[in-house]
């Protein structure tokens, strides 16, 4: 049989649809006949729309409570799989879609494809393409077990295009049971004041490494320069495991995927592990001290100098033309 | 409080890594070393435990070849004992399959509070491994926790989210999944060191844990790779010297492409 109906796995991102979850219904249309979203949110009906334009025919809703997205939404999926049987679930390689992922497959005993850059589907077979060894390679593999197949992609893999559906017709689904995972509460919730574009949205990213020297000069160089260029600032592996910035600001494999019109890393050589979160940018421009750093290789414009002489001269120099 | 943290041993991050042509699966042959994101963890279990004012680090890894050398890094951090699951069956097991090791060796140490782990290896970041163990075990996963305190037999984190972090808790026994940067790992002490190298290592097979051959390993994945292929390149660009006009022609750059 061929891959007939596909689902994805939806999210909500400060009260409307996320980016990932368009992008992913917007594949999944050309996968499948049928396109259907599963949510888990407290007002399903301010975000069906959205994923209905995107190609979601339906979208079933279940309410999380106060337990975590993820957790419900394996237990949700668990349940409606067994009814409605799809083929396909697309997953986001996000903090909740990985937790739903992960329940699902550990409760229905299958296999999964994380982190995959792109998908296709020919007759029953489903392949997912995955970038290793920051990008420069890129397996391929095959679903071998039972159904439904379970994919997770990585943010930005796709373009986000309305599909002229009309808005999806919300299935709200009662009685999810997580069981003792659904014990997990959460009790509060704290927004973190952001000046300026979401690093996944932003036209401009600026991204300091240990070049910066110091996490003292992470503010005044990267923050101020993203500012400036009304972007976002971001980092490397090796400065968050550091401890100078939050997890959230990690561009990379284990952290965000950006594709900018405008990269600036500062201070970063270039790890593989950072490469691949970033490569896919338009322009890339690169300031780091050592003349052999790998960053130089895919860099548009490669500076090699110290960022704490050059990165002053730019805000200057930005600042002297604003004004 | 019993804390059992999971740590990967893997090569080592800064060689370049490559793809056995055979196997198709990583090449894990050299001297493997305990992963970066796995100290946080280590390091945090320690903490947790002292806190507690009692209770005991057991290490779980899964790596090929009975290898230790990662264990022994973390065991001279000051964890108290470790099992190592080394067994040819497990070659080619994806992250569910990890998941059912781990779950059983958690069943197999007994008596566990809180396991913790990173959220995701670096050398294979699929992120899924922490909510599978816990789902195997029936348990709650608090994941990707920036902050964690452990008090009135419950765990309370700080995970990270898009906008910022939620609070999260949930009633021990769970599984907490950390993330990098959230503690300073300890350096061992030569103490540390000479004292690891007779701390206990229970050595486990599939079998030991009461696994099968077809639940691991390439059987149990029930995937296949089609193929392996080299990416398209990107091409560098122009490369200047700064000699001290360099910001001039970034803002030409960033001019050109009417950013600015």
């Amino acid at each position: 049989m061929p891959i007939g109906k596909v689902w994805v796995f939806a999210e909500s991102d400060e009260g409307k649809a996320s980016t990932a979850s368009l992008e992913l219904l917007t594949k999944a249309r050309e996968l499948g006949d049928t396109v259907e979203a599963v949510l888990v949110d407290s007002s399903p009906d301010a975000i069906a729309p959205e994923l209905g334009e995107h190609g979601a025919a339906k979208v079933y809703a279940a309410d999380p409570g106060t337990s975590l997205t993820g957790v419900m939404g394996g237990a949700a999926l668990a349940k409606l799989i067994e009814e409605h049987k799809p083929d396909l679930i697309l997953f986001d390689q996000s903090y909740d879609g990985r937790d739903a992922l992960a329940r699902l497959s550990a409760k229905l005993d299958l296999p999964t494809l994380t982190n995959g850059s792109a998908i296709e589907v020919d007759g029953d077979s489903v392949t997912v393409a995955t970038a290793i060894f920051g990008g420069n390679t890129i397996v391929k593999t095959t679903f071998s077990g039972p159904k439904p197949f379970l994919a997770c992609l990585r943010p930005k893999s796709f373009a986000a295009e309305a599909g002229g559906g009309g808005a999806g017709e919300v299935v709200k689904v009662e009685g999810v049971d997580a069981g003792r995972a659904g014990e997990a509460q959460v009790t509060d919730h704290h927004v973190e004041e952001r000046e300026g574009p979401k690093l996944e949205d932003a036209e401009v990213v600026v991204s300091g490494g240990r070049g910066l020297g110091s996490a003292e000069n992470y503010e005044p160089l990267v923050e101020e320069l993203a500012k400036l260029l009304k972007g976002a600032s971001g980092a490397s592996r090796a400065i968050v495991d550091a401890g100078w910035v939050p997890y959230a600001k990690q561009v990379g494999q284990t952290g965000k995927t950006v594709k900018p019109k405008v990269y600036i890393a500062i201070g970063i050589s270039g790890a593989t592990q950072h490469m691949v979160g970033m490569k896919g940018s338009d322009n890339i421009v690169a300031i780091n001290k050592d003349a052999e750093a790998p960053i130089f290789s895919i860099a548009d414009l490669g500076v090699v100098g110290d960022a704490t002489k050059v990165v002053p001269k730019l805000i200057e120099a930005l600042k002297a033309k604003g004004g | 409080m019993n804390v059992l943290v999971c740590v990967k041993q893997i090569p080592d991050p800064a060689v370049p890594g490559e793809l056995d042509p055979e196997t198709k699966t990583l090449k894990r042959e050299g001297k493997l070393i305990l992963d970066d994101s796995d100290a946080y963890g280590v390091e945090m279990s320690l903490q947790l435990a002292e806190k507690a004012g009692g209770g005991e680090v057991t290490l779980v890894s899964m790596a090929p070849n009975d290898e230790v050398s990662g264990l022994r890094t973390a065991l001279a951090m000051g964890a108290a004992k470790a099992i190592l699951v080394s067994d040819p069956e497990l070659q080619g097991s994806d992250s569910l399959a990890t998941a059912k090791v781990i779950a059983k060796a958690v069943e197999r140490a007994g008596d566990v509070d809180l396991v913790v782990t990173a959220t995701e290896s670096t050398d294979g970041y699929t992120g899924t491994i922490p909510a599978q163990v816990a789902e195997l075990l029936g348990w709650p996963s608090l994941t990707f926790a920036k902050h964690v305190e452990i008090g009135d037999g419950k765990v309370t984190i700080q995970r990270q989210t898009e906008a910022g972090y939620d609070m999260v808790e949930a009633p021990l026994p769970a599984v907490v999944s950390v993330t990098a940067g959230v503690v300073e790992p300890r350096y061992p002490s030569f103490k540390g060191i000479m004292a690891a190298k007779n701390k206990p290592v229970d050595n486990a097979k599939v079998a030991d844990l009461g696994l099968s051959g077809d639940q691991v390993g390439w059987a149990g994945a029930r995937q296949e790779i089609v193929s392996i292929e080299a990416a398209p390149e990107r091409q560098a660009g122009e490369k200047i010297e700064d000699e001290g006009d360099a910001h001039e022609r970034i803002v030409a750059f960033l001019e050109q492409l009417k950013v600015i």
